[in-house]
């Protein structure tokens, strides 16, 4: 069975670069692009939405089915 | 799906003011989940703060707010609840604003026991102006008005409310995310005064001076530090050196000054 992806969407207007959703990512979906963060390997999210509770800019929503 | 905070936000506030990594943005996420969780009404809530980076926290959510003057929190907070006794009235601040400035007030509302829920941001320094220590500045830190390092000890703001008379008191941190809106639920479920305590990192003022490189760094201090009230009880005095109880610390049944003054009223209305 295919496994299905959730959508992180990043509000770059939000992030002002503090690192903690990258870091702290247990499987490394994320990471720094200039000042913001990015999504850097979807397929290896493991939906434990630790980044979206940690961002204190409110700048990640991540949505699973 | 993911959480709808927009609900609870203001149009147009966000970004907000916070610093980089500043780990209040957390605690008012974990504030609005706990709303949620409780199916509070905008109406019936009424969220009260002194002054200070913490305290700025009720301009961004979309209830009933009360932005008063430093440290009076508590003050403002009980005015509210005692003309209004069936609102949740949520009181949040920094710890310099709650048990410095606003200290007093602070004990006095914990020993009254009114029912209000108190969340504490302790970013262990004066963020706001400056970077001044702060009674729960640890010894030895550094801050703007101790260069040589902090001589006093700390507040252990948990000791303190349970000392002064709180019904309920619990502590969490910015780095355990998912634990501080279950506290702060039960906190405003509670009846009687209740103080959340999250521990918090302020990596402008008090991480640049007291050598954390970096956000992480705090982060990973507060993971560190932190250990769960049952975990503790299996832990010796040795282990439990340097570490901080979270959880539920605190929490006992016993009458509450917004039920005995409503008695107070009946008293005198039927003695006329």
């Amino acid at each position: 069975m295919e496994k299905k992806l959730p959508t992180i969407e990043i509000i770059e207007k939000y992030c002002k670069g503090c690192h903690i959703c990258v870091e702290f990512c247990p499987t490394k979906v994320l990471e720094m692009q200039g000042f913001v963060a990015a999504v850097k390997n979807l397929e290896a999210c493991i939906k434990c939405m630790q980044c979206e509770l940690r961002c204190p800019d409110f700048a990640i929503k991540v949505t699973t089915e | 799906m993911a959480f709808d905070y927009d609900k609870w936000i203001r149009p147009g506030k966000l970004p907000h003011i916070w610093c980089p990594g500043c780990g209040h943005g957390i605690v008012m996420k974990g504030l609005i989940r706990a709303m949620e969780t409780l199916q509070l009404k905008k109406e019936d809530t009424a969220i009260v703060s002194g002054i200070g980076c913490a305290s700025r926290l009720p301009g961004y959510i979309d209830c009933c707010t009360l932005h008063t003057a430093h440290g009076r929190a508590a003050a403002f907070a009980t005015g509210v609840k005692m003309a209004k006794p069936e609102m949740n009235v949520i009181l949040v601040g920094g710890d310099g604003d709650g048990t410095a400035i606003g200290g007093n007030h602070f004990i006095h509302a914990c020993r009254r026991n009114i029912d209000m829920t108190y969340i504490i941001m302790n970013n262990y320094i004066y963020g706001m102006t400056g970077g001044q220590f702060s009674p729960c500045t640890p010894t030895g830190a550094k801050a703007s008005t101790t260069p040589y390092g902090n001589p006093d000890p700390g507040f252990d703001i948990a000791k303190l409310a349970i000392g002064a008379g709180a019904t309920f008191v619990a502590r969490g941190t910015a780095f355990h995310a998912n634990q501080i809106d279950k506290l702060i639920a039960e906190a405003i479920q509670h009846k009687g005064f209740s103080v959340v305590e999250i521990l918090d990192d302020c990596p402008t003022t008090y991480g640049r001076r007291n050598k954390y490189k970096s956000v992480i760094e705090m982060m990973n201090r507060l993971k560190e530090v932190a250990v769960p009230v049952k975990a503790a009880e299996k832990m010796t005095a040795e282990q439990l050196q340097g570490k901080v109880l979270t959880g539920v610390l605190y929490k006992e049944e016993k009458a509450n000054y917004t039920d005995e003054y409503a008695k107070v009223i009946e008293r005198a209305k039927a003695a006329k």
